[in-house]
């Protein structure tokens, strides 16, 4: 499946029913150098809108909201050692987690990518 | 002419390794009695291996030290105009008085009988800080002002408890110090964020619009962290009280009008105040701080153990909760009674100035800001227009296309001998500049401080980014990696492993 | 006046270029009525003669520890202080500086912070420390918030050794964010065994906290305690009073503790009266995102030298506001540079004869007070700190020993205000200070108290 976006700047990758979330291009642009990922625990429930993860440069610390209801499966270990990986892979290998998705249907509510770039250039 | 040398030392500015790169085995900077091999009694815990701390001999550690202290910037070494932190002199007699060995040498838990003189004057400094702010009661134990923070807060949560009142919103200014909202979710209150008007005070009218039966209170720092007085405190606090919350005042700015304005003529019902910043104790490289809060008769039952009472004969430390004196404190705050070192440096410093002294102090604390301002105000771009208090704050305005940031232009006023300004606090103004000169500068370094920055700025506006970028040159260490240390944290030294 | 520089002619100057006729003029905010027109009813200014002998005039009253033979201890130890200690704080360099925001210009107190915590971190035998928190009460109660941040539960179980300062600031702490303080009253008589403690431990457990020497002066091992806490997913505590200990016995590291916390006071702080203090703070390397308080790392700066700065600073208020893991700011910097000078002067030779020097006096003290009659020693184990049961209320004797000039140590009734059966109890610390002629006059004084 194509890849979906949040307002929130995350994308969405679904594949067999699970989801693979991260943040966008712009949004690590925007945060500067990443120094470290708080990453959620597997199990956790998740609610869209909801705290998933928090992302830290050096001098913020961001939010990182659920962009759908579902539950960690799966989060990206290899941040912890390297979370640089977000500023030079942000919507490949520096994804965040994986998800189950309690509704696919909300994700009919995110921006394709053409939709996104729109929405990244009216900021 | 530039060269490297052998050493990597630069004349004075010496490098120096850390102490666990200079020990020897067998070096010792202390002579201590032999041990007589006494069996132990340590319940066959004895420690059976080494701590790891390295040998020094005296001397190397009083080199080591005096060549750290050579690689600082301290109020002593030059203008420390760093806003909202009020960078005062420090006066050495406080150091000598706190020194003597009848007020140093106290254990905190001697009899009354033999400390009447550290409870007098404990005594002493609560009146003091109440005739100052002209408020009912005072609690001295906090240890710094984001404890006295704490203390403030809690009394209002336990007086809101003892109303039976189950009121959780506490608003706060979105210019106010990281402080009050952690304080207040530390105290079980949701933070609820009052927007600034276009002069850099509240908003009446959307503070006015978030009151309501749930609102525990206000924490407003006046004069502001904008540098400006509440012009309309007094309807801030009588609306706050009509709706039943309290006011909690951040007093870290008291500087501005301690001998001209008392916080209980203005309808205040805790205050801190940052001993280390309106009364001189030293910030000593981040603490230790003091922070006293003043109640209001509302708040003041509720003020933690332990105090100080005068009686008939003698002064009296309570340490326990006493059901039949109408006192309900809400608990302790920190072990013993608070901060003595810096109650005894406060005093020493009131003492000095006199109620006379304090109020010139404030006004030429206020004198020396408007100065500042006035000789910047058309070349940097002013936050908010009028008078300020203690401090005069700038965006970076007067920074747009050069390429040159807040951060760059701090880094090149070092260079030029300065500590530089409070940057990017508040976090309302962008790219905030915060001055603080205090009342202890000459006009002659205000206006050197003025005339290099006001050069610095030119030679930002001519074009020059790439030497503000690179800024500064001439310190012990250039920038640091700050994302480097965050990414991969490393903090202890460790032995080099073979 | 001697700390303001402005001259009327300055002043006027300064007036003219702001554009303003008078200072009162600066103050038109302020609203009606509120601003004053004359100094507030407290004395006028003095000279330093004069307010140094008003202060020594209030010095005069009191007792020096120092001036007489002195057993007190509860958390606040006499010790000697080198005189290089307080020649290097008071440099003004490091007395006048602040918090080290810009690092360019700030490394000798970011260096000596990096030193700082390698020495805490050390001697408690644990991965990483903070740069200081403001004494061993707040970092008690800091390391339960801690606590219940990393295993996302709220109960604390507190045993009965833990300093009841410590206990009470805790609580205090707690009271406001729903968390449950639960524990054992102290017993000088008879310690809690790990079982007792394991019963308290359930789901909702965050950490158990002991003390270590404890509030009596025994010293325990808690390796057993440290698995049963791991095997229900709480963290073990442990804090302390007198960071000397760890001279002569075993870091609380070894015993599995994932946070060891407590007071700094005893290396190259005086007693002043209580305050100011020095909380040291460490914990495991998992676990330091989670720690409250200022941490100095270290990293390179732009010509590639070794440099020093204040990092993770996203867990902090300024940052992260009403999410951060503390709301501490200032902390105790010039206390934590005492403590590292001294403990530089010591090192590990010096360190470890400190320790062992303090607890041969103990142990003479100890013997010579169980010969008193109407004097026992509880204790089986302490470090610098015991407890002795007498014959009548401690609070009595003590007053007794003071109009002998003795200063014998903390009737346990101070601590414990409401706990009538320790009436009798009276804490006794002994330190390198105490010569044998003090610890002859306080057998004497005891025995002629209780006699």
């Amino acid at each position: 499946m194509a890849k979906k976006f949040s307002q929130e700047h995350e994308w969405i990758e679904l594949e067999d029913g699970i989801a693979t979330v991260g943040i966008t291009d712009y949004a690590q642009q925007s945060l500067g150098d990443i120094v470290y990922v708080e990453l959620p625990e597997v199990g956790k429930k998740l609610t869209k809108d909801g705290d998933a993860a928090v992302v830290e440069s050096v001098k913020a610390a961001s939010d990182v909201y659920a962009p759908l209801d579902g539950e960690i499966v799966e989060v990206n270990e290899d941040l912890d050692d390297n979370p640089a990986l977000v500023n030079e892979a942000p919507e490949t290998d520096g994804w965040f987690f994986r998800m189950t998705l309690t509704d696919e249907s909300q994700l009919d509510e995110l921006m394709d990518e053409a939709a996104y770039n729109d929405f990244v250039e009216g900021l | 002419m530039t060269f490297t040398t052998h050493t990597g030392n630069r004349g004075l500015v010496l490098e120096e390794k850390l102490i666990f790169e200079q020990g020897q085995a067998g070096r010792t900077g202390v002579d201590l009695p032999e041990p007589k091999g006494t069996k132990s009694r340590l319940g066959g815990l004895d420690r059976d291996s080494d701590v790891g701390l390295p040998g020094l001999s005296e001397p190397q550690v009083v080199r080591h030290f005096t060549r750290l202290s050579q690689k600082n910037f301290g109020i002593d070494s030059g203008f420390f105009p760093l806003g909202s932190c009020t960078m005062k002199h420090n006066p050495r007699i406080n150091e000598k008085v706190a020194r003597l060995p009848g007020l140093s040498d106290l254990h905190p838990m001697q009899p009354e009988s033999t400390v009447q003189g550290a409870l007098e004057l404990m005594d002493q400094c609560a009146h003091w800080l109440l005739v100052l702010t002209g408020m009912p009661a005072v609690a001295m134990s906090p240890a710094a002002g984001a404890q006295g923070e704490l203390c403030g807060m809690m009394a209002i949560r336990a007086a809101l408890d003892a109303r039976g009142e189950n009121r959780r919103r506490v608003l706060v200014p979105e210019s106010a110090h990281g402080t009050n909202p952690a304080t207040a979710a530390a105290c079980g209150f949701t933070v609820d964020s009052i927007p600034a008007t276009e002069d850099g005070r509240v908003d009446l009218a959307a503070f006015e619009a978030k009151l309501g039966d749930d609102v525990a209170g206000i924490m407003l720092t006046n004069p502001n962290t904008c540098g400006l007085f509440e012009r309309d405190v007094r309807k801030i606090a009588d609306l706050v009280h009509e709706a039943g919350g309290y006011f909690y005042c951040d007093g870290a700015n008291f500087n501005a009008i301690v001998g001209r304005v008392r916080p209980a003529d203005l309808g205040i019902d805790a205050m801190h105040i940052n001993l280390h910043k309106t009364f001189s104790t030293p910030h000593g490289g981040g603490g230790p701080g003091s922070g006293p809060v003043v109640f209001s008769d509302a708040l003041a039952p509720f003020a933690p153990i332990p105090y100080v009472v005068r009686t008939e004969n003698g002064f009296r430390l309570v340490e326990t909760a006493d059901e039949n004196d109408g006192t309900k404190p809400f608990g302790r705050l920190k072990g013993f009674h608070g901060q003595m070192g810096m109650f005894i440096r406060a005093l020493a410093y009131m003492k000095s100035h006199g109620s006379d002294g304090l109020r010139q102090a404030s006004g030429d604390a206020v004198l020396n800001a408007n100065y500042l301002l006035a000789r910047l105000k058309d070349k940097l771009s002013v936050a908010y227009p009028g008078y300020c208090m203690h401090e005069a704050l700038f965006d970076d305005g007067f920074l747009k296309d050069t390429g040159v940031s807040t951060l760059d232009l701090a880094k090149a006023i070092i260079d030029e001998g300065f500590h530089p300004m409070t940057m990017y606090f508040p976090l309302v103004v962008h790219g905030a500049l915060l001055v603080e000169p205090t009342e202890t500068e000459t006009k002659e370094s205000i206006d050197e401080f003025c005339d290099s920055v006001l050069h610095l700025v030119g030679k930002a506006q001519s074009g020059d980014a790439e030497f503000f970028k690179n800024a500064p040159y001439l310190t012990p260490r250039r920038r640091l990696d700050e994302t480097a240390a965050a990414r991969k944290p490393v903090l202890r030294w460790k032995p080099e492993t073979a | 006046m001697r700390y303001l520089p402005l001259t009327s002619a300055d002043r006027a100057s300064m007036l003219e270029t702001i554009g303003a006729s008078s200072v009162e003029e600066l103050y038109s905010d302020v609203p009606d009525g509120a601003l004053l027109d004359a100094p507030v009813d407290l004395p006028s200014h003095l000279g330093e003669m004069q307010v140094e002998r008003d202060m020594m005039a209030l010095a005069a009253k009191n007792t020096g520890a120092s001036s007489v033979p002195s057993f007190l201890g509860a958390g606040a130890y006499r010790h000697h202080v080198p005189a290089t200690v307080d020649y290097v704080i008071q440099r003004g360099e490091f007395l006048t500086a602040y918090t080290p925001y810009q690092p360019e210009i700030a490394q000798g107190t970011l260096q000596y912070l990096f030193e700082f915590q390698t020495q805490v971190a050390s001697i408690t035998g644990m991965d990483v420390a903070n740069a200081s928190m403001w004494d061993g009460a707040t970092s008690c109660a800091e390391a339960v918030l801690m606590a219940c941040r990393a295993t996302r539960r709220k109960k604390a179980v507190l045993s009965g050794g833990v300093h009841p300062h410590y206990r009470e600031v805790t609580e205090t702490y707690c009271q406001y964010s729903d968390t449950e303080v639960a524990g054992r009253d102290g017993n000088p008589e008879q310690q809690a065994t790990v079982e007792e403690l394991d019963d308290l431990i359930d789901d909702q457990t965050a950490c158990v906290v002991v003390q270590y020497p404890d509030v009596f002066g025994r010293v325990q091992d808690h390796t057993k305690l440290a698995e049963v806490c791991h095997a229900k997913g709480a963290l073990l505590v442990v804090v302390f009073t007198e960071a000397v200990a760890f001279g002569a016995i075993k870091s609380p590291g070894s015993f599995g503790a994932d946070i060891v916390c407590g007071e700094g006071q005893s290396i190259g702080n005086a007693l002043n009266y209580g305050g100011p203090y020095v909380g040291l703070f460490a914990t495991t390397q998992k676990l330091v995102r989670q720690m409250p308080g200022r941490l100095c790392g270290e990293t390179v700066d732009q010509d590639g030298k070794r440099g020093f700065v204040l990092t993770l600073s996203t867990r902090e208020q300024h940052i992260r506001r009403e999410k951060a893991t503390s709301n501490i700011c200032t902390n105790s910097g010039l206390c934590s540079l005492a403590f590292t000078v001294h403990m530089s002067l010591l090192g590990e030779d010096g360190y470890r004869r400190l320790a062992t020097l303090n607890h041969e006096n103990a142990c003479k003290a100890a013997d010579a007070l169980d010969a008193v009659p109407g004097v026992t020693v509880v204790n089986d184990s302490f470090f610098n700190e015991f407890t002795v049961k007498l014959s009548k209320p401690a609070a009595e004797v003590v007053e007794t020993l003071v109009a002998k000039n003795v200063l014998g140590g903390v009737p346990l009734s101070r601590l414990y205000p409401n706990r009538s059966d320790l009436d009798n109890y009276l804490l006794v610390a002994v330190t390198e200070t105490n010569t044998d002629d003090d610890i002859a006059a306080l057998a004497d004084a005891l025995k002629e108290a209780l006699a």
